[in-house]
């Protein structure tokens, strides 16, 4: 048969039906992602100063821990999160207070300060870190995380924010 | 090109043999409602794919259960849509299946050689139903929890073994943590499993032994 320079019946409705297909494929297939990866695309702020006690109960020279709890709504439910701040204090001064997060920068286990190493070793794959937070051993890619700190009325805070 | 892949693929797979005795059947001279089969096959598998996405975020416990609808109707994007899909589905299921067994009755379609087919249509309603019945409990509100209360009630009416029955299906004497956890086990494996081999069966027998003709009126 000769080829006809319009298009044949056979090549519009194939055309028709692939282009409807991708149509509908869309249609059904966004839905589809959208409603799996949906709490994925949700990110809860958080930050907040937190309240750490009295200046004068951290005593001078020995970091010491502060812990304290935050609370989200994941899905239908609230989730408590535990989280752990080093507090160290180098004087006196109210400005010379260095606050370190417990969470190991490399994944994410929570570091303790051991007194007798003069380090904060990590226990799931041996790094270790100095009073500073400074990387000393190990794979942790960067020093301990530090927050901010104000004190008002002798009060201490700790600036929290989600990393 | 596609040709080629087609041709490849056919040589080991078979595939156009299978395509021929599948689709490409003679069937004789019949009318729409003889589409009600494939319809319900259709919304067996829009249920089955609507209740796997549905799973990503429902538990079945008396704690979360309510909770976890009520997210997967406000926090899920698309959430509304998948859930409506399910729900509106099995309503439309359980219709389009009986009305397929309507048809099959009014036409005499159960007789010899179709026997068999009619009994796994019978396991296939059953099942259905029962589908309707296990996935009512499921969002833990007040409706699902007094229908399933009156529901295993009248199964417990039966003579004798009724009591028995009512505590099976309950899993004890109360409706309780258990029972949810029983209808969503039955509701999401067992009759899924039980429907999916009888639909086999019964669409082997269809392709096997052909589709009846609309009976004369001499028939």
């Amino acid at each position: 048969m000769a080829k006809s320079p319009h298009l044949s019946r056979k090549d519009f409705v194939t055309a028709t039906v692939g282009v409807l297909g991708i149509f509908m494929g869309a249609i059904i297939g966004i839905p589809a992602i959208g409603y799996l990866i949906s709490p994925a695309t949700k990110s809860q702020e958080g930050e907040a100063w937190i309240p750490a006690g009295p200046l004068e109960n951290y005593e001078i020279g020995k970091p010491t821990l502060f812990s304290f709890t935050r609370t989200k709504i994941n899905g239908w439910e609230k989730t408590v999160n535990s989280y752990g701040v080093y507090i160290l204090r180098s004087s006196e001064s109210e400005t010379d207070v260095l606050a370190l997060s417990n969470i190991c920068t490399h994944l994410s286990c929570r570091v303790t300060w051991e007194d007798n190493l003069k380090a904060y070793p990590c226990p799931c794959h041996d790094a270790q870190f100095d009073i500073m937070g400074n990387v000393l051993s190990g794979p942790p890619p960067r020093p301990l995380d530090q927050y901010e700190t104000k004190v008002e009325e002798g009060i201490l805070y700790v600036h929290f924010m989600e990393a | 090109m596609a040709q080629k892949v087609l041709t490849w693929l056919d040589e080991r797979l078979g595939i156009q043999g299978v395509y021929d005795i599948v689709f490409d059947r003679n069937i004789p001279k019949v009318n729409w409602w003889f589409t009600l089969g494939s319809a319900s096959l259709f919304l067996f598998v829009i249920q089955g794919v609507t209740g796997v996405f549905l799973s990503v975020y429902y538990v079945p416990s008396p704690d979360a259960a309510y909770n976890s609808i009520q997210y997967i109707m406000n926090g899920v994007a698309f959430g509304w849509l998948i859930r409506g899909i399910h729900h509106w589905g099995a309503t439309l299921m359980v219709i389009v299946v009986f009305a397929h067994m309507l048809r099959t009755f009014y036409y005499a379609a159960y007789k010899y050689p179709r026997e068999l087919t009619w009994l796994t249509g019978v396991v296939l309603l059953l099942a259905t139903l029962g589908m309707g019945f296990t996935g009512y409990l499921l969002p833990w509100n007040q409706r699902a929890y007094w229908a399933t209360t009156v529901g295993t009630e009248i199964a417990g009416t039966v003579p004798f073994i009724g009591e028995f029955i009512l505590r099976v299906l309950r899993g004890g004497t109360d409706l309780s943590a258990v029972t949810l956890a029983r209808f969503f086990a039955v509701h999401i494996w067992f009759l899924p499993a039980i429907i999916a081999l009888t639909i086999g069966i019964h669409m082997y027998l269809v392709i096997r032994l052909g589709i009846s003709y609309i009976p004369k009126k001499d028939d």
